[in-house]
């Protein structure tokens, strides 16, 4: 499993691997923001915790058909299937990397962009607290959604469709956990609410994944 | 190395499908140690779906296949390979995923010792077929599942990959080989054209319309 996760960073990080990619699309959506809307860091600051899930939602959404249709290609999704390697762990590990790759640097590089949206000063450590929590679960529905669409031609936009509904509970308490830290509110329930959205889907989803890969490998 | 004498892979009246219409049934082999079994036919008569069936892939519509657990090594047209890493650790990552140790005796066995450093994306289509070979070797399974696995070797490599199966089937390996052309080995021959699945006929037909609901 180690194995598999360090190929999958490797591959990530050489050329053509797609990291940095997320990271790059987050800084623009960022910067654009304050173009649309006028620069009113009033308005920006109230906006900024929200723009700012969104952002990193939709960078995260950009890298997700690479999961699994990459392996799929070339013929090593088939291979994997027929290893000592149980379906179950392949797309956990894969989700993982997907974390490691792009939510993980996505989390990290929040703060910087929240100084573009001028984002309340109390908000950063809860920007951070809450991407730490929700980014996870961003993967590990993609590796599902990844999975549901390996082996279609141009499956990508499918795979935004079907995902992007998926992804509406943890965008809610993930931004709204943020922007209730912003503000200096109580943040207990959302923070608990984003916690179990994310426990629950790294406990349940990867035993989906697995099934309709199997389904899909056939 | 050596795999014991219960290394026996038994086919009982199978029937598959693909795309959820059956295309072969009432197949029956048994693939004893020591042995090699070579699937001819025409194309599109199901040797592809019936390698895949076996190794695993996807489930059979009737029938049963016993081999013992992680028993089977599965290579088919596609080798697997990542364009961006480099040979050697092409097949380290396979043995880290298989549990073996040590890749020079498959980078021996085909020849790919020049090319370690090499990124497997800058290898000709030859080279990567060996090096999607030499994970066969690599993953120190018994039962060699191997579909077209000529497809763009030279003579040379050819020889080099009848060679490498010969030794396996030296040390109590077996494989199951789709192929047309002649490897030279001491193999049986199955011709799985008679055994044609007739359109309309068994009970695959209401497996083939619940997946064509699914």
């Amino acid at each position: 499993m180690i194995a598999l996760l360090s190929r999958d960073m490797k591959l990530a990080m050489r050329a053509g691997g797609g990291f940095g990619l997320g990271l790059a699309f987050f800084l623009i959506v960022t910067v654009l923001v304050p173009f649309g809307v006028g620069p009113e860091s009033g308005l920006l600051s109230k906006i900024a915790p929200g723009i700012l899930w969104l952002g990193a939602l939709l960078a995260c959404l950009l890298s997700l058909d690479r999961i699994l249709a990459l392996d799929w290609e070339d013929g090593s999704l088939d291979l994997l299937a027929t290893s000592p390697l149980p379906m179950e762990a392949v797309v956990s590990v894969k989700a993982l990397a997907h974390w490691i790759t792009t939510g993980l640097p996505l989390t990290l590089a929040a703060p910087l962009f929240g100084l573009l949206l001028s984002l309340p000063e109390a908000g950063y450590k809860w920007l951070v607290i809450s991407l730490i929590l929700g980014t996870p679960a961003l993967s590990v529905i993609g590796t599902f959604g990844a999975a549901l669409t390996v082996g279609l031609k141009r499956g990508g936009l499918l795979l935004s469709l079907l995902v992007l509904p998926l992804y509406v509970p943890t965008l809610i308490f993930g931004a709204e956990l943020a922007r209730r830290g912003a503000v200096g509110l109580e943040t207990t329930t959302p923070m608990l609410m984003l916690a179990g959205i994310t426990a629950g889907t790294i406990a349940l989803l990867p035993f989906a994944s697995a099934l309709v890969l199997r389904v899909n490998l056939r | 190395m050596g795999y014991g004498r219960h290394m026996t892979l038994t086919v009982t009246d199978l029937t598959i499908s693909r795309g959820g219409i059956p295309v072969l049934e009432g197949l029956n082999f048994r693939l004893d140690a020591g042995r090699a079994l070579v699937l001819r036919g025409p194309n599109g008569v199901g040797k592809t779906t019936l390698l895949r069936t076996v190794a695993g892939l996807q489930p059979p519509v009737t029938g049963q296949i016993t081999n013992p657990p992680e028993s089977i090594a599965y290579a088919a047209h596609s080798d697997g390979l990542k364009a961006t890493l480099t040979v050697a650790e092409n097949l380290h990552f396979w043995a880290d995923i298989f549990g073996t140790k040590g890749i020079d005796k498959a980078l021996a066995g085909f020849d790919l010792e020049g090319l370690v450093d090499r990124p497997a994306g800058a290898l000709s289509a030859g080279q990567k077929r060996r090096l999607g070979l030499a994970r066969l070797l690599v993953s120190e399974r018994s039962i060699w599942i191997l579909d077209e696995p000529t497809v763009s070797l030279d003579v040379a490599s050819v020889a080099m990959f009848a060679d490498a199966v010969r030794a396996h089937l030296a040390t109590g390996g077996s494989a199951l080989i789709a192929t047309h052309i002649d490897l030279g080995l001491d193999a049986d021959v199955l011709d799985v054209g008679p055994f044609r699945a007739v359109p309309g006929s068994g009970s695959g037909d209401f497996d083939g319309l619940d997946e064509g609901f699914l």
